[in-house]
């Protein structure tokens, strides 16, 4: 009996599907199994996962430890003094360390100067609000959270000059918040090549 | 076993002549009442998109940075909350009461109820526009807004639930008293779907509303991940609350526009129960490149326990269009494969819009949503445009385009009014849906490029680095604004015609439709649904492919579609930089 689906239908109706839908409930459904496949298998086999590091932090503590990276790695000029840029200091970590970034209203802090093809783990965390990273212009982009600690494995690909955007708002102030990310060719040998990333 | 007849005989029911449809004077109060509220807050909202585009539009960048965000948060508030709620509490009155043929209970709280949330909402309206709530709609603690608005906010979420209560009552009260025969329609069951959702929405915004307010008077501490998390479970849920509304209202259009019938009461009604179990772990969507959770966490959340909550939309998506093509066929309307769409009321307001808000809701909205809510997928999509550029095409295309397109049969029934300037809201749809396919279409392509969203100017004017995006961002940007002011006009014309129909209109008198068949729409004419054959055998449809061959052409395209748009984005993020 056809009706509408504005009218109370009578009788029984937990009847058996028709078979055009039985056909395209089957295939949303094995579709569904894909999407949902998809995630864990690029977390064995793909190089871009959001991590798992990550710890809680008081901002005031983070801030220090900040501050400490930038003291132990902070890059010279020719004239051998601490280099610093539009108010903020440039860093340029070893290969393979923990490095240090934290947004505050409305500036990244430090600015860092990496190698291609090297690993780091990049620590991300906020002094006050939120905050959004975005690396640009390969549009790479997570949240910062103040009291949390992000901890991101990463390692850059492409040599060259990159900005941090924030693309979380975070106040009047949030279009002046850019940080700065540069990234040297040292010849380090891209692990990629030899059949895939750790 | 039924109630009292004197209690009964105190509510003047009437029969609603076109469709033989109980109306109850005080349910259509209810609902005149919701509705206007909400078209206001529509307006508000508007206005405020406006403002926002010609902001954004940075050939134009009209407002300062401070009204920038303030107009944003107003925007957001107007449309997202207030818009949409009271236009679903509405809904839920006109899905209980006179689907049901049921007399209204507890008139009084119901009242109460309205004057709470409008209370609520003026609060929140006098804090955003006194500067006292820069925050945006999502409020991340530690941005801080005065306290009156959070208490805002807890009031008109309070008023929401106790009309959602009411609703539920109405459900008992119908059952006891038989007012109808069999189970409820399955509009109605959309609406019970909306209605629960509703429920664990408006608990999610009690949860972290109070904290917030407590903590804005200073008396205690909410951390601000676990912020985002309970807020998600308000933020997002709410947007499942509309899509079983807008999905409730797809079968109620399909019916009224072109008799469309249901295909099998069993499966909408399982996929209405995949929403209910499922669709409140979306909280997870806005947290994929959070630190507070982990991988595991991340990937069975987004993924809505393996995306059985986007299997319930393929559902949907297949059964309405469906319904829609078995019932054009029933009627006669049985050449090729889409013969019955061809032959459909296409100048009927509430037919397109149902046609839009199906299409782009799945298109652009459903396949954007999903591939945007894959855990890797999002590092190259969150917090930028792609993500309004998505919801836009959910929540407006979608969600907005159906309650325009009920509005057009809901002014007849319920305001027994004929539509003003009929001529205008036969293109209504046309306007608004097209400005807003290309605006989200435009917004989703320049955050490809790494725009941001909710910011005031991408050409950092002031910062201490500069940021070169490509002059594609600038033509995208131009295209998103003229999109957006095509719909906005598509939207002022709405708020136009149902303004002057429901105020300054004329009256339908009731069993004369025949004489205005130019002011209102041909469903209520024609009644389509009077019209289906009950008991006539399946129609054949042409190779052999089933009783809605149509149907299964378009949804093969979706197929396809989803399945290019999915892989090209896990293409584009193995260009990044590694991380993990």
């Amino acid at each position: 009996m056809h009706h509408t689906g504005i009218e109370p239908p009578t009788g029984v109706w937990w009847k058996p599907a028709h078979k055009a839908e039985k056909v395209w409930v089957s295939i949303a459904f094995a579709w569904c199994m894909v999407l949902f496949a998809m995630m864990p298998l690029w977390h064995l086999r793909g190089g871009q996962n959001p991590s798992g590091i990550r710890a809680r932090v008081e901002p005031a503590d983070f801030d220090a430890r900040v501050n400490q990276f930038i003291a132990e790695y902070q890059a010279t000029d020719a004239n051998g003094q601490p280099l610093v840029e539009n108010g903020i200091p440039v860093v340029a970590p070893p290969p393979g360390s923990d490095i240090y970034m934290i947004g505050r209203m409305w500036a990244w802090s430090p600015v860092l100067q990496l190698e291609k093809n090297a690993e780091y783990v990049l620590h991300l965390s906020s002094f006050d609000v939120n905050h959004g990273f975005n690396l640009y212009p390969f549009n790479v982009n997570f949240q910062v959270v103040p009291g949390y600690d992000y901890g991101l494995r990463v390692r850059p690909t492409e040599a060259g000059d990159f900005r941090i955007i924030c693309n979380e708002f975070c106040g009047v102030g949030h279009h002046l918040m850019i940080g700065r990310v540069t990234v040297e060719d040292t010849g380090l040998p891209d692990p990629s090549a030899e059949g895939g990333a750790e | 076993m039924s109630a009292d007849g004197g209690t009964v005989a105190r509510f003047a029911h009437r029969i609603c002549p076109t469709t033989g449809l109980k109306v109850h004077d005080q349910a259509d109060r209810l609902i005149k009442a919701h509705a206007v509220v909400a078209t206001v807050s529509l307006l508000v909202g508007g206005i405020a998109a406006i403002l926002v585009l010609l902001t954004r539009w940075q050939a134009v960048h009209l407002l300062d940075a401070v009204w920038f965000y303030r107009i944003l948060t107003v925007h957001g508030m107007n449309m997202l909350i207030f818009f949409i709620i009271f236009f679903e509490m509405a809904v839920l009155i006109f899905a209980g009461p006179v689907l049901l043929n049921c007399r209204l209970p507890a008139v009084k709280t119901a009242w109460a109820a309205f004057g709470l949330m409008v209370v609520g909402m003026l609060l929140v309206q006098w804090m955003m526009w006194t500067g006292q709530a820069d925050v945006l709609f999502t409020s991340y603690v530690p941005l801080r807004a005065e306290p009156p608005f959070y208490l805002g906010v807890i009031l008109f979420a309070v008023g929401a639930l106790i009309t959602t209560a009411i609703f539920m009552a109405t459900l008992v009260i119908a059952k006891k008293e038989k007012t109808y025969e069999g189970s409820v329609p399955l509009v109605t069951y959309g609406g019970v779907t909306a209605a629960i959702i509703a429920v664990i929405t408006l608990a999610h915004g009690a949860a972290i509303y109070i904290p917030t307010f407590l903590w804005s008077i200073g008396v205690m501490n909410v951390d601000p991940q676990i912020y985002r998390l309970v807020w998600w479970g308000l933020g997002h849920s709410s947007q499942q609350i509309n899509v079983a509304a807008m999905v409730a209202i797809w079968y109620l259009l399909g019916g009224l526009t072109v008799g469309a019938v249901v295909l099998n009461e069993k499966v909408s009604r399982m996929a209405f129960v995949l929403y209910i179990l499922f669709i409140s772990m979306a909280s997870a969507h806005h947290l994929l490149v959070d630190p507070g959770f982990g991988p595991a966490w991340k990937v069975w959340n987004t993924s809505y326990f393996m995306y059985m909550a986007v299997l319930a939309s393929m559902v949907h998506g297949f059964t309405v269009p469906a319904g829609m093509e078995m019932g054009l066929r029933l009627r006669g309307f049985t050449q090729g494969l889409f013969g019955w769409l061809r032959k459909a009321p296409w100048g009927d307001p509430g037919f397109s819009s149902l046609v839009f808000s199906v299409t782009v809701f799945g298109f652009v909205g459903g396949i954007t949503g999903v591939t945007f809510g894959t855990e890797q997928i999002n590092i190259i999509a969150h917090n930028t445009l792609r993500i309004p550029g998505h919801f836009h095409a959910t929540v407006v295309s979608g969600t907005a385009m159906a309650f325009m397109g009920v509005t057009y049969y809901v002014i007849p029934l319920i305001f027994r009014k004929r539509i003003a300037f009929y001529s205008l809201a036969k293109i209504q749809p046309y306007l608004f849906a097209g400005g807003m396919l290309v605006f989200s279409m435009a917004m989703t392509f320049a955050g490809t490029f790494g725009v941001p969203r909710r910011h005031w100017d991408i050409t950092f004017q002031g910062a201490g680095y500069g940021v070169e995006f490509s002059p594609a961002v600038d033509l995208l940007m131009g295209i998103t604004a003229v999109g957006g002011l095509v719909a906005a006009i598509g939207g002022g014309l709405y708020i136009l015609i149902t303004v002057v129909s429901v105020f300054f209109g004329k009256p339908l008198p009731e069993g004369r439709e025949a004489e205005f068949a130019d002011s209102i729409p041909p469903g209520l004419l024609t009644r389509p649904w009077t019209e289906i054959p009950k008991d006539a055998a399946e129609p054949e449809g042409p190779w052999k492919i089933g009783p809605v061959p149509g149907t299964m052409v378009l949804v093969a395209v979706f197929l396809i579609a989803f399945i290019t748009y999915y892989f090209a984005n896990w293409k584009l993020l193995s260009f990044a930089w590694q991380v993990g």
